[in-house]
């Protein structure tokens, strides 16, 4: 099977909508990425794919090779910088137009869930990052059944769970924490997005969606609590024009002063060559970032190391 | 194996036989199949010899007979409006129910709410009425009401324990959505206001089929300004056009934030392609508003209050009375006496 040389699969997983998972999943294989680890990414998001657009490799198609579709690469692995390859695989990269409305039933859900999960060759991956819509529906049903039945013991290593800090997204968060319970995924821990947003002009930091939903929901649960990350509208110039975050002097996430660009830098071109990955280094939120993916990567790997110890 | 890179369904055969999924079949269909969902299947030409003959044939064939119970149940309502978005996050439940609360802000008219979000129903608590449960009586459900001219119904309801999960497959989905069109005593109302999951799938058909015959005035769809989002409700518009579901008009939630401490204006999510008053432009469908982030709109969803009560002055309460006025316009109401100007 394609998943057979990928060491560790990570879920990404939240009950709502628009929290982020998506962007998460990004900075997650980024980082892990820039850990020296090589990472893919599956989107099952089928009729919202948003990965393709995160990378800017829209117009990329996947290739089809004897046995299987071949992912998309975003970068090659560089020994000498120490970044892993990365490569994705979404549905996004299948349509005719961007703009195609995939208006599917659950069956046809299902099978497409399978396929990914069985005709994708991924080759040698250390992490792959499943990307999953919202809901707790027939993706979800059917990426936990395939992947009770397809893969092997301790490679599953389980879920990151995304929500923003205000009720009404934990309300249906908790559902997804309740899903992972009934179906035995495991929680790795949880991500609180969209907490906070730094004014840009005064520094001052405004809670937009309320503030500490996420650590009280894991608590709550008894799950690890990852990190709260906070708004950077700079991230998202990143993704979507690919201009090279910059920040105004003095600017602070979580406590922590971020480098801001001399002037000649903030003049440049905004179509800068550098990979996104290299530039991602200048986000604020690559440092938020690298802890966390350290905190998940030594949750996996050290559950792996006992799951061996154990047989 | 290799994977297949077959054609999807089309959506207009989707859209034509929306409640059937295709039998299992035996073997692969012959050339001039007539569709194994169709009408014909099972008794064309082409079928004679094919080994998935009696398959089609025994399939269940025709409209749902539902429908007409349905059309019934809901010939009271004047007006239903579906609330879109192929975006997950961007305010439809945020917007279903402040639209409801500025509707219902009219003694003289009756709003409903119906959640068909099954896995993550936010109605409810937005609405402050979590804790509620569905009564039922002879004639079919109640709805919850939340005031004397409001009412709600939401699978939330349902359950034994708040946080617990709905996992479930498409066809139960469906026949939840079903159950609360059909069995719902509704009774005479002004509005029925349908919030919707994100995505094009299920519920979404369901409710564009079930609804069909009623008739739909049409859908209002949500977005927030940056391309990623964008690029998900486009696909939600091309849904809407093929499945001839008229869009009422396109806001734009979460435009611009202004600081608390400096007032000073930031694009928190910016609209690098122009945001929804470019797309609206470019496909040529209403733009109906664009309303701030205000972290207030979010605190009182939280707890369940109008924001229109709590804080009346703030200006993202003045565009979103605009933007309630613009849907009044777009339905054809009279645009005094929709929101009242106090």
């Amino acid at each position: 099977m394609s998943l057979d040389k990928v060491k560790h699969i990570v879920l990404v997983l939240s009950g709502k909508g628009g929290v982020g998972k998506s962007s998460i999943t990004t900075q997650l294989a980024l980082s892990l990425s820039l850990a020296g680890k090589s990472v893919g990414i599956l989107d099952i998001d089928l009729t919202g794919p948003s990965i393709p657009r995160l990378f800017g490799i829209e117009s990329a198609k996947v290739t089809q090779a004897p046995g299987g579709w071949i992912p998309v690469p975003v970068h090659p692995a560089n020994a000498d910088a120490n970044i892993g390859a990365l490569s994705c695989m979404s549905l996004g990269f299948l349509l005719r137009e961007r703009g195609d409305a995939v208006v599917w039933r659950g069956p046809k859900k299902t099978a497409m869930v399978r396929q990914f999960l069985t005709d994708v060759l991924w080759g040698e991956l250390e992490y792959l990052l499943i990307d999953t819509p919202p809901g707790t529906s027939d993706e979800h049903i059917s990426l936990a059944e395939t992947l009770l039945k397809n893969a092997f013991p301790g490679q599953v290593a389980g879920a990151v769970v995304v929500t923003t800090p205000q009720a009404v997204a934990t309300a249906d968060v908790k559902k997804e924490l309740n899903f992972c319970v009934k179906t035995g995924i495991k929680v790795i821990g949880v991500v609180e997005n969209m907490s906070g947003f730094v004014c840009p002009n005064c520094s001052e930091c405004t809670n937009v969606f309320s503030k500490g939903g996420g650590k009280a929901m894991a608590q709550e649960f008894g799950v690890r609590f990852l990190d709260s990350v906070p708004i950077d509208p700079q991230f998202v110039m990143l993704v979507e024009t690919g201009r090279k975050p910059v920040y105004p002097v003095g600017t602070q996430v979580n406590g922590v002063v971020i480098r801001s660009a001399s002037p000649e830098e903030r003049d440049k071109d905004e179509k800068d060559p550098a990979l996104l990955v290299e530039k991602y280094l200048d986000c604020s939120l690559a440092r938020t970032f690298k802890g966390i993916t350290a905190n998940v990567m030594s949750v996996v790997e050290r559950d792996v190391t006992a799951t061996a110890v154990a047989a | 194996m290799a994977p297949s890179l077959e054609e999807s369904d089309r959506i207009e055969d989707v859209l034509a036989v929306p409640l059937k999924n295709a039998p299992t079949l035996v073997a692969p269909e012959p050339e001039h199949c007539p569709g194994p969902e169709t009408e014909t299947a099972g008794k064309a030409d082409s079928c004679a010899g094919c080994p998935n003959q009696e398959i089609c044939a025994s399939a269940p064939k025709g409209p749902d007979p539902d429908i007409p119970l349905i059309t019934a149940r809901l010939s009271g309502i004047k007006h239903k409006v579906l609330i879109l978005s192929g975006k997950g996050g961007v305010g439809k439940s945020t917007f279903t129910s402040l639209l409801a609360h500025a509707f219902a802000s009219n003694p003289e008219k009756t709003v409903g709410i119906m959640d068909t979000d099954i896995c993550g129903p936010s109605i409810p608590k937005m609405m402050g009425v979590e804790n509620e449960t569905i009564h039922t009586y002879a004639g079919g459900w109640s709805p919850v009401w939340v005031l004397d001219n409001l009412g709600v119904m939401s699978i939330q309801f349902m359950l034994p324990n708040k946080d617990d999960a709905i996992i479930w497959r498409g066809p139960k989905k469906n026949g939840l959505i079903k159950q609360f069109l059909k069995d719902v005593e509704w009774g005479e109302m002004d509005f029925l206001l349908v919030d919707t999951p994100p995505g094009t799938s299920d519920e979404h058909l369901s409710v564009n089929s079930f609804l069909k015959e009623s008739g739909v005035d049409g859908a209002v769809m949500l977005t927030t300004p940056q391309e990623v989002a964008l690029l998900d409700v486009r696909k939600e518009i091309d849904f809407c056009r093929k499945a001839g579901i008229k869009i009422l008009g396109i806001v734009e939630n979460m435009s611009g934030f202004v600081c608390p401490k400096c007032t000073h204006e930031s694009q928190i999510f910016e609209a690098t392609t122009g945001g929804a008053r470019a797309l609206a432009k470019e496909i040529n469908i209403p733009f109906l508003g664009a309303v701030p982030l205000d972290p207030r709109i979010g605190m009182a969803s939280d707890y369940g209050e109008s924001f229109f009560d709590s804080w009346p002055d703030s200006p993202a309460c003045k565009a979103l009375k605009g933007v309630v006025n613009r849907v009044g316009e777009e339905l054809g109401l009279e645009s005094d006496g929709i929101v009242p100007e106090d």
